[in-house]
């Protein structure tokens, strides 16, 4: 019963999805305020109803209703609570029944605080908010539908992928499509302005708070997905350049860039057109992640079940939605005029510095992704482009991003001098030089590269501070503009991130040993014995737990205890890692396959500075939301005071 | 400065961050493309030892074996036309399996074992590599149905 009034709710909400799709739009063009009123009522009708249907799959999930395909499909009555919740979207018609629900929300949110904005405006927003949903919720209803019975009903299900069967992971989809849906509403908001042809200030100060809010979302999706990888997988490595890893960081690069664009809209009226164009392309970019992650079409080490035949789907909404924006934009940007002049060094060349290669690096991602699908298709090769690529062409162009990245902020709008901005940072340039070439000769005198990059990662923690502290002491230390402190830490957060990184992935170091219980090693100056193996009986997984002792100097310092489960049900093993963090370095310990007679294999990791990349990544979504925070942001401000964050989602 | 001087300005700058990008891209490619060939293709070419290439098809059933320290896995790899050795050092992704599909990076040592410094880890059981299906499809043994 409860199932088919999902059903039925989804089959309502994309009624009131083509009806919120065309009538307001009419109602824009004629000027008919009754039609357009009509937008507002009708999103959050929609919403309530996918809401409505995500709640009825949830509740077959979570009473393990074995009528429902999707629930013996993928769900298990001995499975933890948390992931019987979380199995909703650890398959393909929940997860698309995920981005409906979060595209729902997301137009309910502007309907809700776009109550300042221009009747014309957000009747227009919505209409193409709600195209949008026409698209997925069709999709779903035609081809995945979530809530398809089965009868004989089967006494059990087959149970969720173990993989999935993890914290990290059960919230990773969720983050990464408030993200990537999040974009939504900024290509609706570019193709209502297309529309309206009017693109001004007060547009881009409605737009960045949505920019904004989706591009934290994804930062912390990511970031999630990364450190699930980093402890799950078991090799040590927190991004390995997979096509599904691109996926999102097309879109988060793209996004980047749009953050920073619109600031030149909003504080200065140039770059109107760019920034309407980059619109579009951040939420095609998303699309395009959703495609690659859902066809199949390329090879990943984090595919999941696929389905070319609904790849094809969307790959149609793709073309549609990129191809429908980007014609609108050939025909309509031109009326964009305008803006106001500036020198090649001033705050809008740097921002303009910041977007040529942020999309550049876009760019070459796209590239390497989608390299492998060309050349088979041009010559039947088959190809794989990995890691090497990236190093050689990623990293390269981050170079002057990095070292422009903390230039700009001193740069002033309109005109500017260069010198005295450097001169401001010449105790940063002196540090981030020293930690180079300690970090050259020191630590590691082969990874030269890995040094320059260190110097980077301080060069940019250390000169968004003193930009910080420098303001400071100009204004008489009164807190700087929310949205100027967000830049800050996001700023140094990167920095952050960029020395996790080179920590990682330039000076850890492993052992891989195969033990008995009693067996001694050395590693790092740690005394590692193995205490003993023993079996332990999980709710749906009988495990091995090796129990591992270090100590330093005779004196014990801590114990890991890797873990490998069996999962009962799949026959499938999962190896749990155990991580010991200081947050100067992770030391990370897998269990591998044995026996008490040929003893176990055990890997050890010594990864310095592991947890900074995650701690940066947070710390870079915090400074999104501290900016976010900033009441010039509001929606309607001064008059109106509510927030614009959707978190609760 | 005038709007045109502006557009020359930003077309020329765009251009050499493009130009840059374009050479790093094409050298990258050039260098780091890794091929995969299926267990046929790598019998019917002579592919240099050393050589970086992926390989992929289905571990044979019965072919995995495990040296004395359990560090070392010897397995048979076959599109079901050919099948090559392969010697892997390291932990074995969870899925590894008999019977089951993977890929493989490595070289081919002198002795034609394929030395695989990489396996990939698949997430999904259900998910068989586009390319290893392909190979199976090309040796002509691919039943429908089995995804």
């Amino acid at each position: 019963m409860i199932p088919e009034l999902g059903h039925f709710s989804l089959i309502l909400a994309l009624a009131v999805a083509l009806v919120q799709g065309t009538l307001p739009l009419l109602g824009a063009a004629r000027g008919d305020d009754r039609l357009m009123a009509l937008g507002r009522t009708a999103a959050l009708t929609q919403a309530f109803l996918v809401v409505l249907a995500f709640a009825a799959l949830t509740q077959a999930y979570v009473t393990s209703d074995f009528s429902v395909a999707n629930v013996v499909a993928n769900s298990h009555s001995a499975k933890p609570l948390l992931y019987k919740i979380s199995g909703v979207w650890g398959n393909h018609e929940g997860s698309m029944l995920l981005w409906a629900l979060i595209l729902a929300l997301f137009g309910a949110a502007v309907a809700i605080f776009g109550a300042g904005l221009p009747d014309t405006l957000r009747a227009r927003v919505l209409a193409v908010q709600a195209l949008i949903g026409v698209g997925f919720l069709a999709f779903l209803l035609f081809t995945s539908n979530p809530f398809e019975r089965v009868s004989p009903a089967p006494l059990d299900g087959n149970g969720l992928n173990p993989l999935l069967q993890d914290p990290g992971l059960a919230f990773h989809p969720p983050l990464l499509y408030l993200g990537y849906v999040g974009f939504s509403v900024t290509y609706a908001f570019a193709i209502a302005a297309l529309l309206e042809g009017r693109v001004d200030a007060a547009w881009a100060r409605w737009v960045r708070p949505w920019t904004l809010a989706a591009w934290c979302f994804l930062t912390l999706g990511i970031a999630l997905g990364s450190w699930w990888a980093y402890y799950i997988l078991g090799w040590g490595g927190f991004w390995f350049w997979d096509p599904v890893e691109n996926a999102s960081l097309m879109p988060w690069l793209a996004g980047t860039a749009l953050l920073h664009s619109a600031i030149v809209v909003e504080k200065r009226d140039a770059l109107k057109s760019w920034t309407v164009l980059l619109a579009i392309l951040a939420f095609s970019l998303s699309l395009l992640g959703t495609f690659l992650v859902r066809s199949g079409v390329l090879t990943s080490v984090h595919a999941f079940a696929q389905d070319p035949a609904r790849g094809m789907f969307i790959l149609g909404f793709l073309l549609l939605v990129t191809g429908g924006g980007l014609a609108l934009y050939a025909w309509r940007a031109p009326q964009l005029q305008g803006g106001g002049l500036f020198q090649p060094v001033s705050r809008e060349g740097a921002l303009i510095l910041n977007n040529l290669l942020l999309c550049t690096l876009a760019a070459t991602v796209l590239l390497g992704t989608l390299y492998p699908l060309f050349l088979d298709l041009l010559t039947g090769n088959k190809v794989s482009v990995g890691p090497p690529f990236f190093n050689a062409t990623f990293v390269p162009i981050c170079a002057p991003l990095f070292a422009a990245l903390c230039v700009g902020p001193y740069l002033g709008w309109k005109r500017a001098e260069l010198w005295p901005a450097l001169m401001h940072l010449r105790v940063a340039f002196i540090a981030a030089v020293i930690a180079a070439i300690v970090a050259a000769t020191a630590i590691d005198g082969r990874a030269t590269l890995a040094a320059l990059a260190f110097g980077f990662g301080v060069w940019l923690i250390l000169g968004s501070l003193i930009e910080l502290a420098q303001r400071l002491v100009r204004t008489g230390f009164r807190l700087p503009p929310r949205a100027a402190l967000g830049m800050t830490i996001a700023h140094a957060a990167l920095g952050v991130v960029v020395l996790g990184a080179v920590g990682t992935g330039a000076w850890n170091s492993e052992l891989m040993q195969t033990m008995k219980p009693g067996d001694r090693a050395s590693f790092r100056g740690f005394e590692v014995t193995l205490e003993r193996v023993e079996n332990l009986q999980g709710p749906n997984y009988v495990a091995e737990r090796a129990t591992l002792r270090l100590s330093v100097g005779g004196k014990p310092y801590t114990t890991l205890q890797p873990e490998r489960r069996l999962f009962t049900l799949q026959r499938r093993q999962v190896a749990e890692t155990a991580i010991h963090t200081n947050l100067l370095r992770d030391l990370y310990a897998t269990l591998g396959e044995g026996s008490a007679a040929s003893g176990w294999v055990i890997r050890l990791y010594y990864n310095p500075l592991a947890p900074w990349i995650w701690l940066g990544a947070a710390l870079c979504a915090l400074g999104g939301f501290v900016s976010l925070s900033d009441r010039r942001l509001r929606i309607g401000a001064p008059s109106r005071t509510r927030p614009v964050v959707q978190a609760a989602e | 400065m005038t709007p045109k001087r502006k557009r020359l300005w930003l077309v020329v700058g765009s251009l050499a961050v493009l130009g840059f990008a374009a050479t790093l891209v094409l050298t990258a490619l050039n260098d780091n493309i890794v091929f995969f060939y299926s267990p046929t293709q790598i019998a019917e070419k002579k592919i240099p030892p050393e050589r970086r290439f992926r390989m992929g098809g289905l571990v044979e059933a019965g072919s995995v074996k495990k040296s004395a320290d359990g560090q070392e896995t010897r397995f048979r790899v076959t599109d079901t036309h050919k099948t090559v050795d392969v010697v892997y050092r390291g932990l074995l992704p969870d899925l590894f399996r008999e019977g089951q599909g993977v890929v493989a990076e490595g070289s081919l040592g002198a002795d034609g074992v394929f030395v695989a410094r990489e396996v990939l880890a698949k997430h999904d059981e259900n998910y068989m590599p586009p390319e290893v299906a392909k190979a199976i499809k090309d040796a002509g043994q691919w039943k429908d149905g089995k995804k």
